[in-house]
Parts: C-alpha cells; structure tokens; sequence
C-alpha cells in the first residue's frame, strides 16, 4: 500500500507545481503589459500626478517579479486583491459567487453522471446495437455542438412555447422548493446534456476494455448471458476507469459553465469573470481564471486518483 | 483542455501508431456518416468562398419592413432585430466564422508540429521543459485562457486570430510530439542518425512526412475547437466587433428575438452547429475509426 501513498503523494505534488506554473501564465498575460491600469481607469483627462498616486496606489511601480509574489501570497493566504470596477475586495465577490457555482455544478453532475454511467454500461452490454450506434453518433455530434445552441433551443421549446420553465434563473429570497428547481431545470440541462454524451462514450470504453479481458471471456464460456458478464464481472474492475471518465468529462462543465451562467444570467463565478473581462478588471480577472485553473487541475487530479487505486499494478508499484 | 480526453487511458505520451491515424482517402471506405459531414463542410467552405457574392441584399442594408420577420420568400431566413435579412448576414458571417478557424487552426497545427519536431530531436532537457511549459497550458481550461487574453490584449480580429491559434497550440503540440516521439525511434530513423545526419535533416526529410496523417485529423479537430471558441466569445460580446460580425455575433445580436422564436437567432446557432458535427464526423469518416474523435475545447 506504501507505494500507492506515494505515487498519489507525487500526483499530489506535480498537480501543484502545473497550478504554480499555471499562475505564472495567467499573471504574466493579464499584468505584464505595456498598458496601464492606472491610466485606464482614470481616463485620457487625468492629470498625471492623479495617475502617479493611483500608480502608487495599486502598487504598479513594483517591479513585476515583486507584484506577482504579492499577488501570489495574497491569493494563497485568501486575500486576492481589490476589484476595480466594484470597489470591493475580490474575496467578498468571490464569496458571493462560488457557492452558487459549486451549486450549478452539483446540480449537472448529479444529474449526468448516472445517466451517462447507465447508457455507457446498455451501450457495452451489446456492442454494435442500434443503442450503441446512437450513442456514438450523438457523442461525435454533442462535442461540436455550441452550448448557447443547446440553451436557445431550450429557452424555445420550455420558456417560450411551452412557458413551463422561466427563461432566466432568478431564485428569490427564500425560494419554495418549486421555484428553486425550476429555477435551475434549463441551466442543468443545458450543462448536463453537453457533458453527457461524452461521458457515457468514456464509460462503454472502459466497459468494453474490460469484457476484453480474459476473465470475461472466462465468463462467457462458461455460459453467462451477457448482462451478467457485464453487471458481475466486468463493472467492479471497470469502476475505476469509469470514475475516471466521470471526473475528466466533469472538467467540460467547466468551459460550459462560462456560456451557460452568462445565458441565464446565473450569478456565479463564471459570469463574474465574463464582466471582469468587459470591465477589464484585471485583478477579479485573474482570481476567477485561477478558480477555474484550479477546479480543473482538481478534477484530473481526481481523475488520476481513481485510476490509480483502482489499478492493481498500480498499486503493487 | 480537450486534449486529456482524446486518450484517457494512456497517461503520458502514447507510442505512435501511424497505421491506426491513415486517413481513408478511398470515397467509397467513407462511412454515409462521414459522407454527411465531407457535404456540410463543403458547403459551408463555399459558402464562405462564395456567399457574399450570392447575398440577395447588402450586408448592413435595412431592407425589410419589419424586425424579427419570420421565414418568407423575400427574407429566405427572416429579418433580424434591426430588419436585415439575416441570410445576407450569414453568407457573410460564415466567412468570418470560417477564414479565421481555418487560419487559426493552421497555425496552431503547425506551430504546434514544428514545437513538436524540434523538442523531440533535441536533447532531453529541452524536451522535458517545452512539455511541462505545454503541460501548463493545457491546464488552463481553453475559454478561460482565451478570456483572460482578450481582457489584457483586446478582441481585434488579428488578435482574435492570434489569441485563438495560441490557444490550441499546446494540444497540437501534446498530440504531434506523442506521433514523433513514436517515429523517432523507427529504425529508418536510427539508420539516418547512423549515417550521420543532422538533427534538422532528421526531422523535415525522416519524421515530418509520417506524420502528416494524425496531424491532417488534429487539424481537423482544432478547426472544431476554434469555431466553438470564437462563436462562443463572440456570443459573449468579446469576439468579432461590430461592424464585423461572425455567426456567434448574430446569434448574440438577434437575443430578444428568441421570444418570438424569430429564425434570426437559430439559423445562426444551427449553421455553427451544422459546420462543426460535419468537421466531426468527416474526421471520424476519414479517420476509419468508430466514432470516438475528440472531446470539447
């Protein structure tokens, strides 16, 4: 077991130094520039002794190696800096924003995760079945689909024709149980029907590799239908590929969060990020970009995990 | 950030494997699937080529008597929010939309390639640092890097095509080193390294022709990922800039008339729809795999 520790323990560690890299990219993009935030904010009629103390100010005649290490412990240390289009601390903002998110995203992966993990499993029980064939055509097709299509279409059939569903998510105060989920119905379903597709195409591989195996065949010989070859012998082995599977296709929420949350005017930290980008509020900016980094990186991590320890070889090592 | 998916069972670089990646190039070993997707991409490369010449109407010109217009004879696609006709609109968005992924895709795929070749033929540490630099990049999901680029530098369309090849470059790399890393050590290679060739001459005349296959259908794939990107920044209000407006800008324009269901908001959303599942499945044809390709930008 010692060398599972271990090689989790590296996982661990070289996730952290791509999240470090990772904020190198981010600050040396959004900071380095020859722009000047202080002049930006204050117009082209500022005197320059106004720019000079808003300079000052922000800290921006630092050399650059030295605000990034300022930024950097800030963030670490859950003080990211002052957002200058609010005027309020990023961290306040943030705070506001993220549970809402996290929410959204519990919301899809509750949602997909079985769904895809089912027809994954059907579609490996018969390979080649008409199941099977829809299921990859309709992968292939889902991952070039636009998620503001899939939110248009949405709003069209539910919110417009049918006006069952509200076509923007506004969750009063103290929400009843209805208006909470009706609330979130076209926001998860655009999200989850995006993710699903995927998903389940990545669990039926890892089905499928296991049926391979000659245990499975083993099986076959000796006279078991196929779903029990596949729910008995097959699915305890291919349950580590499948988390894996789940857990990298949940990283796409990621990339769909930030269309579908502007869509549905959601207030979470993907929308935030989109008006730090129209307000060119460089601090929220970049906090945001590394929320989003590091949910990422958490997810494959995760991802890696689970293939780890559900990988006997592995294990052993 | 697509790129972990391609191959998710394979941690690190996968031994090449040119035979599985040759592309199909026999029509009647296409798949009716892959014939599809060949027809909607061809028509769409025309319509960008072509379509602004076919325009019934200006592309700015206010012609109809109403906004949001439903299908007629007149307005084959309806009118939109200002009461242009959207088809006019679209053979000229689709040119946007269309010239920028493919020069995007372009230079991603072969940066990208040459990034690739050169760190494979280079000594170790060269090698490992470019990878763990790309590692990096591809960590940052590909929106949020695109975002964060087009906060600090703006959304001109040169930057736009700057910022979107610069984003897929890294998954092009990941993708062309795992292929030349895998060619490297074919013993034509070692043959060539024996004779005494330079490392240059190892990568343009030993390696670079075999990979032309896997890195024709990454091609493919980047186009995908860069339709989606620009359309999707471009619905945001972050990509093309009016005047220009590529199909995401009119999906994003023609909003308010989603209530009256008006065919200027979803004939856009459908055509970018249409574009990238025709790229998908022409790869996934041409590929001679089952369908499989890809994983979302």
């Amino acid at each position: 077991m010692a060398g599972v520790f271990s090689l989790i323990l590296k996982r661990i560690g070289s996730a952290a130094l791509i999240l470090f890299l990772v904020s190198l990219i981010v600050f040396a993009i959004s900071s380095l520039l020859p722009g000047d935030a202080a002049s930006e904010m204050l117009g082209q009629s500022a005197t320059p002794e106004a720019v000079a103390a808003l300079r000052a100010q922000l800290g921006l005649n630092e050399p650059a190696h030295l605000r990034y290490l300022h930024w950097l412990v800030g963030l670490l240390t859950g003080n990211p800096g002052h957002s200058l289009a609010n005027n309020m601390p990023v961290a306040a903002l943030i705070a506001g924003r993220l549970p809402k998110s996290l929410i959204l995203a519990a919301f899809a992966a509750g949602v997909s995760a079985p769904m895809a993990v089912s027809l994954g499993i059907a579609a490996a029980v018969k390979p080649g079945s008409a199941l099977d064939r829809a299921l990859s055509l309709t992968a292939l097709s889902m991952v070039a689909v636009p998620e503001f299509l899939v939110a248009t279409l949405g709003v069209l059939a539910f919110a417009v024709k049918l006006q069952w569903l509200p076509s923007i998510t506004l969750i009063p105060e103290h929400p009843t149980i209805w208006q909470f989920v009706r609330g979130y119905i076209l926001p998860v379903m655009t999200l989850s029907f995006v993710v699903t597709a995927q998903m389940a195409r990545m669990t039926r591989a890892a089905v499928i590799d296991q049926l391979r195996q000659p245990y499975s065949e083993m099986a076959r010989l000796k006279g078991l239908g196929p779903a029990r070859v596949v729910i008995a012998h097959a699915l305890p082995n291919a349950a580590g590929p499948i988390a894996n599977a789940v857990a990298l296709s949940l990283s796409y929420l990621l990339g769909g969060a930030i269309i579908v949350e502007t869509i549905f005017n959601y207030p979470g930290v993907a929308s935030l990020m989109v008006d730090a980008v129209t307000s060119r509020d460089m601090p929220l900016l970049q906090t945001c970009a590394m929320i989003f980094c590091a949910g990422y990186l958490l997810l494959v991590l995760a991802a890696d995990i689970c293939a780890i320890l559900a990988n006997p070889r592995l294990r052993r090592g | 950030m697509s790129e972990l998916v391609i191959d998710p069972m394979v941690p690190g670089p996968a031994p090449a494997a040119p035979a599985r990646g040759r592309l199909a190039l026999s029509w009647s070993r296409i798949p009716l699937s892959g014939r599809i997707g060949a027809a909607l991409v061809a028509f769409w490369l025309a319509a960008a080529a072509v379509g602004p010449f076919l325009a019934p109407y200006g592309v700015g010109a206010i012609v109809a008597d109403d906004v949001f217009e439903p299908i007629s004879l007149r307005h084959l696609l309806g009118s939109d929010y200002l009461g242009r006709d959207v088809l006019s609109r679209m053979l000229s968005g689709a040119r946007y939309t269309v010239g920028l992924a493919l020069a995007a895709a372009a230079i991603a795929s072969a940066s990208g390639c040459a990034i690739a070749l050169f760190a494979v033929v280079s000594r170790r540490w060269v090698d490992e640092a470019t990878s763990r630099l790309m590692d990096a990049m591809i960590s940052v999901p590909s929106k949020v890097l695109a975002l964060v680029m087009v906060a600090a530098f703006g959304s001109s369309i040169p930057l736009l095509l700057a910022i979107a090849a610069v984003t897929y470059i890294p998954g092009a790399y990941r993708i062309a080193r795992s292929v030349a890393v895998g060619l490297n050590q074919m013993d034509y290679v070692e043959a060539a390294r024996a004779r005494g060739e330079g490392r240059l001459y190892i990568a343009r005349h030993e390696i670079l022709p075999n990979m032309l296959n896997p890195v024709l259908a990454d091609f493919g794939l980047r186009f995908v990922f860069v339709v989606l990107l620009l359309s999707g920044l471009s619905f945001l209000g972050l990509g093309v800039q009016p005047p220009h407006a590529d199909l995401g800008s009119l999906v994003r324009e023609n909003t308010s008339g989603l209530g009256q269901a008006a065919p200027a908001v979803i004939a856009p959303a459908l055509a970018i729809a249409s574009l990238t599942i025709g790229m998908n499945l022409l790869i996934d044809g041409l590929a001679g795999r089952s369908a499989g390709v890809g994983g979302r930008p």
